[in-house]
């Protein structure tokens, strides 16, 4: 893709379409857990398809909504400057969460 | 930011009331915007009530019979009075349309007239299309080919060919899509709107035109075609019965097509 109209327009539909079997794995998933202990979730991410898949709705649904959130600020910010910046920051703060939930399911899976 | 809040000087006050005549017995209220842009008095909404028992079904013969018979101050556009110019669109009871089309009997209680909302308003229900124009000149429709036509002849194009333009090509450029999308109010200097991108989808699948990769390619911006979504406030309003908003899905369709 060269540009970034149609590139972010088509990432954002496929991530839209992944985010739909992964949401109604992850969301079955969590209801037919037991209890919602750590002990509970550590054993269960212990799988390793259970921690890729899981790895995947964070990875995947943060992008998709820092998409998303990217076309609230080029919507409602007219000023060039402010909207980058407000990008970058969307940016950062999605890089964030998802290394803290990527950390966080790996620590879990790996029993530490 | 985006503006959300009016500014001081265009809070719209209540203006002047012109009552019907005596004996007249079949009244209707209009509610009529009225601003001048060479003062700087605020905007005001004027009360008029108009005898339908003297006047034609339509709303613009009852802006016509207004400005003739009640009050010539009222400014606002009009040309061919049925629906082909596009001249008369304006904001009616709520929704963008073409005065000359819309019955009077159409709307019910009081008839409120605003010109096109989020554009520059000179007078009264006329509103500054410059910008609105320029846009439609950018995506440059006129036909582009340089290969010559065999013997000398006209471009031939399909039936099949001709019928992809049905539902395009009707466009009388009213404006009335392009001033109903929010998008379109936010981002106007950038966001070419539904009517500069409808009529650069009619060109895009015209077959006869040799540039549709350019056309594409001169679109693929976040801004000039990406702001569109979906919101379909053009297809509601239109007074044609089009849809730029699947011309436009159509066109994003094609771009991802040509860049994957």
């Amino acid at each position: 893709m060269s540009n970034h109209g149609t590139s972010h327009f088509w990432v954002q539909r496929l991530t839209a379409v992944a985010l739909v079997p992964l949401t109604i794995w992850f969301c079955f998933s969590m209801a037919s857990l037991p209890q919602m202990s750590h002990a509970n979730l550590s054993a269960w991410m212990n799988s390793p398809f259970n921690a890729t898949l899981m790895i995947l709705v964070i990875g995947v649904g943060l992008y998709h909504g820092k998409l998303g959130l990217q076309v609230i600020a080029e919507d409602y910010i007219a000023n060039t400057s402010k909207r980058v910046i407000t990008n970058g920051v969307i940016t950062m703060i999605s890089v964030l969460f998802g290394v803290i939930g990527i950390v966080s399911v790996l620590k879990l899976s790996f029993g530490a | 930011m985006a503006d959300f809040k009016l500014p001081a000087n265009s809070i719209v006050r209540k203006g002047k009331t012109f009552d019907a005549p005596e004996g007249a017995s079949r009244v209707r209220k209009f509610e009529i915007y009225r601003f001048d842009s060479s003062n700087e008095e605020n905007p005001s909404v004027d009360t008029y009530f108009v005898d339908l028992d003297t006047c034609g079904p339509m709303i613009l013969d009852a802006l016509i019979k207004i400005k003739s018979e009640i009050d010539p101050t009222l400014s606002f556009r009009r040309s061919c009075r049925e629906g082909i110019c596009g001249s008369c669109a304006m904001n009616i009871d709520g929704a963008n349309t073409l005065a000359c089309t819309m019955a009077i009997e159409d709307v019910e209680g009081d008839i409120k007239i605003y010109p096109l909302p989020h554009q520059p308003v000179v007078k009264d229900l006329v509103s500054d299309l410059d910008n609105f124009y320029k846009q439609y000149e950018a995506i440059e429709p006129w036909m582009q080919a340089d290969k010559e036509p065999a013997g000398g002849r006209e471009r031939l194009q399909s039936k099949e060919d001709r019928e992809k333009l049905d539902g395009l090509y009707e466009c009388i450029m009213c404006a009335c899509c392009s001033t109903s999308c929010p998008s379109y109010w936010w981002n106007s200097d950038k966001y070419l709107g539904p009517a500069a991108l409808l009529a650069a989808y009619r060109w895009i699948v015209d077959s006869r035109d040799e540039n549709t990769e350019e056309r594409l390619k001169s679109l693929d911006d976040p801004f000039k075609l990406y702001r569109c979504h979906t919101i379909m406030n053009c297809a509601t309003v239109c007074p044609k019965g089009l849809n730029p908003a699947q011309a436009i899905a159509e066109t994003k369709k094609m771009l991802v097509q040509s860049n994957l």
